[in-house]
């Protein structure tokens, strides 16, 4: 075989299996650092947070003391603010995507604002606050409201979506869509029987990924104005409102000991909702899955 | 050369359609039975020609088939024929194609009317990830077709045309996904007949097929061809000599020869035709 005799194959085949074992080995490791880092978090964040961890917690306003303090308001702004991003950025979002990657010309412009939209997901946060700031809170004149604070978030994780939603609308077989087209289909029909439902489980992943990032952000908040102490829910889109981040970042900066541990509580009820959301996301993905 | 090769081109069109007892008034009906007439069709991809000055007629009802070595544009031309090609955005044509005396490159002419009536099979099957049913339905339903009654008509009558429903007339709402290669590729036919299209294109049907599967749908094309007029490329010599009509032999973006297949196989005029059908090369 290729000139070698058979101890030569022998010898360099020992090798071979040994180099596999050693990345094995590698790579397990690699996934242990991620796990014990996880471990630790949450082992930290339980111990610290468990105790304060209530019903009363979850339904009481914050107070100026630890023992009555609770997450309702910034749970319930969290809530609100995730209902007008998801709705804003996944119509805008995979609007985009079908464009782009279905009626938009292939030159050189469309090629141009893909690789911007791609660039934009990763500007950091804050510059998306700064913006939400200059157009929703003072051009449009909405102040430090529950709106604001809503689309400067959507505007934040859009380009996130697009791209993901693009990728999903782009990875749609083209022989079923050719055999759409083929039967006299026109692009809107072929896009909204064949391509949609065939994109969906990924357009999902990605808006459930961009979510998930935006539940947790707090930088563009602090900017455009989400109110940290507040003692009433908000009853519409042009009131004041806060968010579970921003609750925990103002606790957390507190000197008191009492109020670390309200934080890490905090942070308990960030994760479960982020878990559930993650959950129902993933439900209807495999719904839409086996439909296909 | 071009011009030559055109020439001789239609002196075999008109040699093959044209038996040697039909009249003059024969000739004028057996042309008025061309269902699409293809002239000086060219073809780029960006700046490669890929089919140089094509003319060819296809008659209504029956079966051509287009043979030719890998890459010498057969597949090219078939999709021409309902305008699939231009979904690569760089293609760029010339000359005319007339579907019953219509030119369809015309401006005014719908591609999305073309395709109902100029319907596809793909090399590859192609089902959507839907039931069979959804799938056959697929067509009547986007020209609007809503009844539940009419389109279980339109299904059944449809899987009956491919020789399918006997098969799976229990398996309706199973996923199309589930099926052999062949029951899939059946099922394509039996979505492209619901659109009751006048032509049906075949693009290599079987090559992805087992000799079984291949043999039914060769009957089927037979027994198709009462209704429709079909246009088949294969890469199988004696596939084409099996069930079609009339061969047309393209080499280089070229078309060699057209003639009727027995004719073309037994008595082929052009030596690279010759060439190719003895096996000496492609």
């Amino acid at each position: 075989m290729l000139g070698q005799n058979e101890q030569n194959i022998k010898k360099r085949m020992e090798g071979r299996v040994a180099i596999n074992k050693i990345l094995m080995v590698l790579f397990g490791l690699a996934t242990a650092v991620g796990l014990v880092f996880l471990v630790l978090l949450f082992y930290r964040v339980l111990t610290q947070g468990i105790g304060y961890l209530s019903l009363d917690y979850i339904l009481n306003f914050p107070a100026p003391y630890p023992e009555e303090a609770g997450i309702y308001a910034g749970l319930i702004g969290s809530v609100f603010l995730m209902i007008i991003v998801a709705i804003v950025s996944v119509i805008i979002g995979v609007s985009t995507a079908i464009y782009l990657e279905e009626y938009a010309p292939k030159n050189k412009f469309t090629e141009f604002i893909r690789v911007n939209i791609q660039n934009l997901a990763g500007v950091p946060s804050i510059v998306f606050g700064l913006l939400g700031l200059t157009f929703f809170v003072y051009m449009f004149n909405f102040g430090y409201t529950l709106i604001a604070g809503g689309l400067t978030m959507a505007l934040l994780i859009l380009p996130v979506i697009v791209v993901a939603a693009q990728e999903a609308v782009r990875s749609v077989p083209a022989e079923i869509k050719e055999a759409s087209y083929g039967m006299g289909a026109s692009k809107w029909q072929t896009i909204a029987r064949v391509i949609l439902p065939a994109a969906i489980p990924g357009i999902l992943t990605g808006a459930i990924i961009a979510l998930s990032r935006a539940i947790g952000e707090t930088a563009p908040l602090i900017i455009v104005g989400a109110a940290t102490a507040i003692y009433t829910l908000p009853e519409s889109l042009l009131a004041k409102y806060t968010a579970m981040p921003i609750q925990i970042y103002n606790w957390t900066g507190r000197p008191q000991e009492e109020w670390q541990y309200v934080a890490g509580a905090g942070i308990i009820v960030l994760l479960a909702v982020l878990l559930i959301m993650n959950s129902i996301a993933v439900l209807i993905r495999n719904k839409f899955q086996r439909r296909l | 050369m071009n011009g030559v090769m055109e020439e001789k081109t239609n002196k075999k069109v008109n040699q093959g359609s044209a038996k040697p007892e039909v009249n003059k008034e024969g000739i004028k009906k057996e042309k008025a039975n061309n269902i699409i007439e293809v002239s000086d069709l060219n073809l780029w991809y960006g700046s490669d020609q890929a089919l140089y000055e094509v003319s060819m007629d296809v008659p209504e009802k029956q079966v051509t088939a287009i043979i030719g070595p890998s890459g010498c544009g057969k597949s090219t031309f078939l999709k021409t024929l309902n305008r699939m090609v231009e979904m690569v955005p760089i293609v760029k044509t010339s000359g005319s194609i007339k579907y019953r005396d219509q030119e369809i490159f015309s401006n005014k002419y719908k591609e999305e009317y073309l395709r109902t009536k100029v319907g596809m099979v793909f090399q590859k099957p192609n089902p959507f990830p839907k039931s069979v049913y959804d799938n056959v339905a697929y067509g009547p339903r986007i020209h609007g077709i809503k009844k539940k009654e009419v389109l279980d008509q339109i299904v059944e009558k449809s899987l009956k045309g491919a020789a399918i429903w006997d098969e799976l007339k229990d398996r309706l709402n199973e996923n199309a996904y589930g099926l052999s290669g062949g029951q899939q590729q059946r099922v394509c036919i039996a979505r492209a007949l619901a659109v009751e299209p006048d032509v049906i294109l075949m693009d290599e049907p079987t090559s992805a097929l087992d000799p079984i599967s291949t043999a039914k749908v060769e009957e089927l094309v037979q027994e198709l061809k009462e209704k429709y007029s079909i246009i088949i490329v294969t890469h199988n010599m004696q596939q084409a000599a099996r069930i079609s009509d009339k061969t047309a032999f393209f080499l280089n973006g070229e078309l060699i020869e057209f003639a009727d297949t027995d004719d073309l196989f037994q008595n082929p005029h052009d030596k690279r035709t010759e060439d190719y059908i003895t096996g000496r090369f492609g």
